[in-house]
């Protein structure tokens, strides 16, 4: 595992989201109010891409006609069938034991932490500056 | 920064030619059709709207999963129109992304059953020039359907016989929930012209019949509704059938488009079962009726069936014959299928063939 | 009798009420006036006209054609000749047809009566189905508490085809009842004719309205999955009767695969309808919709995943077969027993009461 710079803090607003390919491997990150979350860009169904997906939030229910809806955007629906995947653990809403996307844990470090000597290996370009903080990704 | 967003790529696998039999193209707006129209029919419809046998003036009994009429989520060109109505968007998404050779239009158009059979009739005119002008012509691998007014059958016939010597439309389009069961003779006339310009009938699941779409009156549920399509296809399968249609019309090829076929093998065992000991009231049915199944009925891939284990699927085509089974994607709908998921690799290639391409390229003579 | 000495268990058999004079001892003096002053002469539907092929195999038949009268008879042609130990009587007559709920209640009261009478009472073998009038919940739950004390009733009957789907709220009460008494929803083909009998109108002929009633099941088994009728009432169970059989893979993995993707409409059903079906809904063997190659018989039983979920049938006196060979060719020999007797005990709480 290595951490990946994937986008500086600023270029990543909340409610905003970016798809980014580190190790050859296309991840979905977003930013749910200040948050940040990266799943597998693609669906283990029929490979919708996630990063297209809209965020939802999570219906539950202990008997019919009871709607429980909580912890909103925080879900992303794939664009073509509608499966729900958790953005904290990449699990599917329709069968969380069994079907899951790939989840990557992420941080937020201070452009000045970042050890220069070994520093993060970036998936993209970057000019990392001292005083900006920047998203980083588990691979 | 530097944004390197990463590029679809083309798909492996696609050495193999793709015929797909449901693509929807969609209007960008009501006017695309108004140069189609004459100033009577444009203002009945922009006035009064529709009379679809259901009660909303815009939206669906049933909402649907997702915006734009169910469209996939990424298939929304970025300059806001609707999903399905940007060709480019359509060529580089899917046509292209998915090696497409060719794809069959079916519009899923307003006006499609409707009460107003003259109003019908003008709209669906106005599809059809509408596909050829606006799609075909710009991108010949985009086949045009004869979109009909099928509650009006003098008018479908006059549409059909109007359209059939452009070479381009490769079959009639009928929706599934009619007034009636499309096997009663009403509709007859539809058939035989489609039989004169050996045109196939193709019936895409949807529309209003005007009556509960479960025999115990109206379910509550969007996922009811669309579980509902096997049933309402199979009792139209089994009128047509019954009626002595294929008797009749024994060259007559009928698309099930966007059905599923896991109901396909049960019916036709069902029938059959049946017919055996009811014969005498159908003493114009001279085969088991599995046999016409198996004669003139052709089935689409999407939504592929997913069983719990993927050998029974296999079954289902096996049952169903493997030359009865084409691939269609219901592009830009959410219920899309991508053609490596709904015909595996790991099928052989011949079948492969026949299921990407072969069947399809024989049923509609491309 | 020792539940292991049982040879076979018939889910379905059917008592034919005679006429209408039959039910007129057990219906009060209102109702038995209206019968005769307002000329009701039968209930019998058109779901099996009483001559058509299908309503009764020909050997069962006397010489006006009818078959199934008596608890005689059908003692001797249903449980003697293909050694039932059990057979329970689903009484097929129209009071689900009737548009007064007063009325229907009447007539509902008159069959349950009619049954206990002439019928449990006469065979020891014999148990029944409660019929309920679904035109008024509380009616059809006022007749389950009332016939519920007799044991020898084990579960309620309703057709697949009614005025408002199965699932719905409205129903929820008989459910309750059902479960507190042990009593499965049994569903029976047929229809009260509310509306026309496909999506797409009235067919033409008798065949096409028969082979529809799958269609209608499909429906009903949608209906009560997506209504979460089994997150409220988790031990209820669901017998569809006369049903067929091969149509019901199909339909729940294309049910499963929608609710994979809507799911967020439906929030209380978390996990697959595949799984739910399985658990919760049994179906009667007869009529079995599958071609005679025993092959195709046992792979299209496999799909079914599971062991349980069918239970023997004959469908007497309904013509789904002929000879005396109650177990289709091709159910797997190691199904047998627990078709024939396993399934149905498990099924029915009540038979081994």
């Amino acid at each position: 595992m290595a951490k990946h710079i994937v986008a500086a803090v600023k270029d990543l607003p909340p409610g905003s989201r970016k798809l980014v390919e580190v190790n050859n491997r296309q991840i979905a990150v977003f930013n749910v109010n200040g948050e940040f979350h990266a799943l597998g860009n693609r669906c283990p169904h029929e490979g919708g891409h996630l990063i297209d997906g809209k965020l939802v939030g999570l219906v539950q229910s202990k008997m019919p006609g009871e709607y429980c809806y909580s912890r909103k955007d925080e879900l992303v629906k794939c664009p073509w069938h509608g499966w729900e995947f958790d953005l904290r653990t990449g699990r599917a809403q329709c069968d969380p034991s069994r079907v899951r996307v790939r989840h990557y844990e992420t941080a937020v470090v201070q452009g000045g932490e970042i050890d220069l000597d070994a520093p993060p290996k970036a998936a993209e370009v970057f000019s990392v500056r001292v005083e900006d903080d920047y998203v980083v990704v588990e691979v | 920064m530097n944004v390197n967003a990463p590029k679809a790529q083309f798909r492996p696998n696609n050495k193999l030619a793709l015929v797909d039999c449901d693509i929807h193209p969609r209007l960008r707006k009501p006017e695309d059709l108004k140069p189609y129209l004459s100033s009577r029919w444009w203002d009945t419809w922009q006035t009064y709207g529709l009379r679809k046998r259901h009660g909303f003036v815009k939206g669906h009994p049933y909402p649907k999963s997702q915006p734009g009429d169910g469209a996939r989520r990424d298939a929304w060109p970025t300059n806001g129109d609707p999903a399905g109505s940007s060709l480019p968007l359509m060529q580089e998404q899917h046509l292209d992304y998915h090696g497409v050779d060719i794809g069959i239009m079916n519009p899923l158009w307003p006006g499609s059953g409707d009460q107003n059979l003259d109003l019908s009739a003008a709209l669906a005119s106005a599809h059809n020039d509408w596909q050829l002008d606006l799609w075909h012509a710009k991108e010949p691998r985009l086949r045009p359907s004869i979109v009909v007014p099928y509650e009006h059958i003098e008018a479908s016939v006059a549409e059909i016989h109007k359209r059939a010597a452009n070479k381009a439309f490769c079959q009639v389009f009928l929706l599934s929930r009619t007034n009636e069961a499309l096997g009663r003779r009403k509709y007859w006339p539809i058939y035989e012209a489609a039989v004169e310009h050996n045109l196939p009938i193709g019936i895409h699941v949807f529309g209003y019949s005007g009556i509960p779409i479960s025999n115990s009156g109206w379910p509550s549920f969007y996922i009811e509704e669309m579980a509902e399509h096997g049933t309402a296809c199979s009792a139209l399968i089994s009128s047509m059938i019954m009626e002595g249609l294929f008797e009749r019309f024994p060259t007559l090829k009928v698309v099930m488009i966007e059905a599923g076929f896991g109901w396909v093998p049960s019916l036709g065992w069902r029938l059959d079962k049946h017919w055996q000991k009811m014969r005498g009231e159908v003493p114009h049915l001279k085969r088991p009726p599995s046999e016409y199944l198996k004669q003139n009925v052709y089935v689409t891939t999407q939504p592929i069936e997913e069983p719990e284990k993927p050998e029974y699927l296999v079954d289902l085509i096996d049952w169903i014959g493997w030359d009865r089974v084409m691939f269609a994607s219901d592009y830009a709908h959410w219920d899309f299928d991508d053609p490596v998921f709904a015909v595996p690799p790991n099928w052989s290639e011949e079948r492969r063939r026949k299921l990407r391409s072969e069947n399809a390229m024989s049923v509609f003579r491309l | 009798m020792n539940l292991s000495d049982i040879r076979a268990i018939d889910c379905d058999v059917h008592p034919t009420v005679p006429s209408m004079q039959t039910l007129l001892p057990y219906l009060n003096d209102h109702w038995r006036e209206t019968v005769i002053e307002r000329e009701i002469t039968t209930l019998d539907t058109i779901s099996y006209p009483p001559l058509a092929p299908l309503t009764a195999r020909a050997d069962f038949r006397d010489e006006r054609g009818r078959a199934g009268l008596d608890a005689g008879e059908v003692g001797q042609q249903a449980l003697d000749k293909w050694q039932a130990d059990i057979a329970i009587l689903n009484c097929l007559y129209g009071v689900q047809l009737v548009f007064n709920e007063d009325m229907a209640q009447a007539f509902a009261r008159a069959v349950n009566d009619w049954v206990v009478k002439e019928w449990l009472d006469r065979d020891p073998r014999l148990r029944a189905s409660i019929v309920v009038p679904l035109q008024n919940v509380e009616h059809a739950v006022d007749e389950i508490e009332r016939c519920a004390a007799d044991k020898r009733f084990v579960q309620i009957l309703v057709l697949c085809m009614g005025e408002t789907p199965l699932g719905r709220r409205q129903f929820w009460p008989i459910y309750a009842a059902a479960e507190r008494h042990n009593l499965p929803l049994g569903i029976h083909a047929g229809s009260a004719y509310r509306y026309p009998v496909t999506s797409l109108g009235w067919p033409t002929y008798y065949v096409e309205d028969y082979a529809a009633q799958s269609l209608g099941f499909q429906s009903q088994l949608a209906s009560l999955v997506c209504e979460g009728v089994f997150v409220k009432f988790p031990k209820l169970k669901a017998v569809l009767i006369e049903s067929g059989v091969t149509w019901l893979p199909g339909f729940v993995w294309r049910l499963s695969k929608f609710w994979r993707g809507v799911r967020a409409e439906i929030p209380w059903i978390d996990r697959s309808p595949n799984e739910i079906v399985r658990d919760h809904f049994r179906l009667t063997i007869q009529p079995l919709d599958t071609p005679d190659n025993p092959d195709i018989v046992a792979r299209a039983i496999e799909h079914f995943q599971s062991d349980d979920m069918l239970l023997y049938s004959s469908d007497y006196p309904h013509w789904q077969f002929d000879g005396d060979e109650i177990m289709p060719p091709g159910i797997p020999a190691s199904l047998h027993r627990r078709i024939l007797v396993d399934n149905p005990l498990a099924t029915y709480p009540r038979l081994g009461l």
